[in-house]
């Protein structure tokens, strides 16, 4: 365990939590106002029941909803917390290797308050303003003011209602008009206090032919208790802008009698407003006890295009339920969706995916492959895709595969010399190719490595 | 060639195996040489395949009486990966896909696991590319062949050519060659036939397990052994091959091992 004290809220949820979380962020009345509605409406809402999920009642009143390290300003990635680098270190996150190699601008989340922003300065050349979502509030409220909560109204949903309430940080990106970012940005999120909840709000703009790819890395230490993260990410694209979102999620996922671990009941939603815009989400979800999350397209703009790639990874007691939501309504609007998911275990891997092809998408098409791997024989894997198609000239196609890693294939490597470890994150990794391919190179390693070890002592 | 003073390769005695709790082998003594070409035919059902991945050490494959020694080593000590490592090679009637996986990454993993477990250099991306497309001149095989996925949508031949390569490159000891011939069409059989020859020396030798002589035109053996209900039943020379095609297998039925 880290011993950076923590500044912590007590316990519950009320209107004198979510004015308290307001006022120590020092934040604008429209703020806390947007925090009160959402909150009110939380309130009249009840917990998702579909999805394919199973975990005990989490009682929304024991959870602490504000945590925050003692304030201190960095300058530089020198004068981080070596406690919090090593912390890094152990859960294998490379991260100052990664900022120096690779020119990444890191912006540390940890329990929900940033404490270190890096190459702020080359970006602010350009026009691009990368900060923790409380100093935009601050610095840009303009901005955030027209943005926030566009693309996942308050109410949507009900963890995107509690997020709304009581969000404590966040990243916050703009990308002004014909500014191609001058690197990949990212952020590493962590849960650092046992039992407080993390409710990161993360809002990304590309104005007019802007472009951004961004990298998220999530991971968080043991607890035995379960642990949730409700976090919202919206993204917004202009006219001809390109957003890249990218994720590689490891978060704490429970022991192997799954006891413990994070539930991740996150909101992602990206929104190509724009003609020619173009949204791509890429995720590596491998951690986490549950996890329930959509990244989702609403395509707009005419000819814009939505991607969604997704390796899920499920090993021991984890439940996954995740997939996309492609949402066609501007003219001859494109969507791509590439999921794999792996079960291992006695673990429960379910796709399910919405490709909704509006009145007016005219000329409309998607594409959808769905494949899962089995690992034993006490797991589980699931596709549910919906599809809705209100236009007649819309093209939509979904393949849809399930697979086992057998005795006979890994006898085979075994007769070429290779171990089974090392036979099953090669099949694993070759399964997970066409996913693979569309991270960054670092993330691509780091993932590759991920679930070779995710998976270590599963077979054999 | 066969010569009485070669070193003993494999030396099998007394092998029983069981597959799903049904015995399978039932007592099977075989001796291979350095140097020698060996066939094991027999109708189909009658243990060929199993021996060959007992002896290669396939996990639903239960050992249950019997000895095998691979350069002196009892194998059943051996895990599956060890065994090919030390040099025990099995082409597989049937090779595995895998998708999404290079072959040239694949055969480069293969071939650096065991030349590390052989105290050998490893050799790197480019230096490998190299040193495969030598090896795929000997089966004429094309250079697209590294790109494209582990025998993922390979026709039969070009997966058995794929084998013949793997074999090429491991240079194996021993080689278990299981059924290479079938599926395979009379050019396809000329190419991986004449690769197993020109891989074949005074210190290596083959086992080809067939169940048509055909492949005995072009690999010629020293010794063919004949299985019938999990034992060898009849053991001769390369005229055996030619009697059985003549003849059939009934007429060998029931009857003992010479």
């Amino acid at each position: 365990m880290t011993d950076i004290e923590a500044e912590t809220a007590p316990r519950g949820l009320n209107e004198d939590i979510i004015r308290l979380i307001s006022a120590k962020k020092h934040e604008p009345e429209w703020l806390l106002e947007l925090r009160l509605k959402a909150y009110r409406h939380w309130l009249t809402m009840a917990e998702p029941g579909w999805p394919n999920v199973k975990y005990p009642k989490i009682d929304f009143q024991n959870v602490i909803y504000y945590s925050a390290p003692k304030p201190k300003k960095l300058k530089s990635m020198d004068e981080v917390d070596p406690e919090l680098l090593r912390t890094f270190e152990k859960l294998g996150v490379p991260m100052n290797e990664r900022a120096a190699l690779a020119g990444v601008a890191v912006d540390v989340i940890f329990d929900s308050v940033s404490v270190a922003t890096t190459y702020k300065q080359k970006l602010a050349e350009v026009g691009v303003i990368f900060c923790s979502i409380s100093e935009a509030v601050r610095d840009h409220p303009d901005l955030v003011r027209k943005y926030l909560g566009t693309v996942v109204p308050p109410g949507d949903n009900y963890y995107a209602a509690l997020n709304s309430a009581v969000f404590t940080d966040g990243s916050f990106c703009f990308i002004p008009k014909g500014v191609k970012c001058p690197m990949e940005l990212s952020t590493y999120f962590r849960i650092n206090t046992q039992e407080s909840g993390q409710f990161e709000r993360t809002l990304i703009i590309a104005e007019e032919g802007a472009s951004v790819s961004y990298l998220e890395g999530c991971t968080a230490p043991k607890f035995d208790s379960n642990q949730l993260h409700a976090a919202v990410v919206e993204l917004v694209a202009l006219d001809d802008a390109d957003i890249k979102y990218s994720t590689v999620q490891n978060w704490y996922a429970g022991n192997e009698q799954g006891v413990g671990g994070i539930y991740n009941f996150v909101t992602k939603r990206g929104l190509c407003k724009g003609a020619n815009s173009k949204i791509s989400w890429t995720q590596v979800e491998t951690g986490s006890a549950i996890t329930w999350k959509y990244p989702s397209c609403v395509l707009l703009g005419d000819n814009s295009i939505g991607e969604f790639y997704s390796v899920a990874l499920t090993n021991h007691h984890q439940q996954a339920d995740t997939g996309t939501k492609m949402v066609h309504i501007g003219r001859n609007t494109r969507s791509r969706i590439i999921s794999k998911g792996i079960s291992a275990g006695q673990s429960n891997n379910s796709y399910r995916g919405l490709v909704k092809i509006g009145a007016r998408a005219e000329g409309a098409r998607n594409f959808s492959q769905c494949d899962s791997m089995l690992i034993g024989t006490k797991c589980g894997a699931n596709t549910f895709p919906y599809i809705q198609v209100h236009n007649n000239s819309a093209k939509v196609e979904h393949e849809a595969t399930t697979s086992k890693i057998g005795e006979d294939q890994l006898f085979y490597l075994a007769q070429r010399g290779i171990g089974a470890e090392e036979a099953v994150s090669m099949i694993i990794n070759g399964f997970c190719r066409d996913v693979f391919q569309q991270l960054p190179m670092e993330f691509a390693v780091e993932a590759t490595k991920l679930l070779g070890l995710k998976l270590e002592g599963s077979v054999g | 060639m066969t010569r009485a003073d070669a070193k003993v390769l494999l030396e099998v005695k007394g092998l029983h195996a069981n597959v799903a709790g049904v015995e399978i082998l039932k007592g099977i003594d075989l001796v291979v040489r350095a140097g020698e070409v060996h066939a094991i035919m027999g109708p189909n059902g009658s243990g060929k395949s199993t021996f060959a991945k007992a002896l290669a050490g396939h996990p639903a494959y239960e050992v249950t009486a019997g000895t095998a020694t691979f350069e002196g080593r009892n194998i059943f000590d051996m895990a599956a990966e060890e065994r090919a490592r030390a040099g025990l090679f099995l082409g597989f009637q049937y090779p595995l896909e895998i998708p999404g996986v290079s072959n040239a990454a694949f055969l480069r993993l293969a071939y650096n696991t065991v030349q590390g477990a052989r105290g050998k250099d490893e050799l790197d991306p480019l230096e490998f590319d190299d040193y495969v497309r030598e090896k795929m001149k000997l089966l004429e095989m094309d250079a697209s062949f590294l790109d494209r996925s582990v025998n993922d949508g390979f026709s039969g031949g070009e997966k058995k050519r794929n084998e013949i390569l793997q074999m090429a490159l491991l240079e194996p000891r021993l080689a278990i060659l299981d059924e290479t011939d079938s599926g395979l069409d009379i050019d396809a059989l000329r190419v991986v036939s004449g690769g197993v020859n020109r891989l074949l020396t005074r210190d290596n030798a083959v086992v080809l397990v067939t169940h048509y002589q055909r492949l005995l035109n072009y690999i010629v053996p020293d010794y063919v052994h004949v299985m019938e209900g999990g034992r060898i039943i009849k053991t001769g020379g390369r005229e055996l091959a030619v009697e059985l095609e003549a003849r059939g297998y009934d007429w060998l039925k029931g009857k003992v091992a010479a």
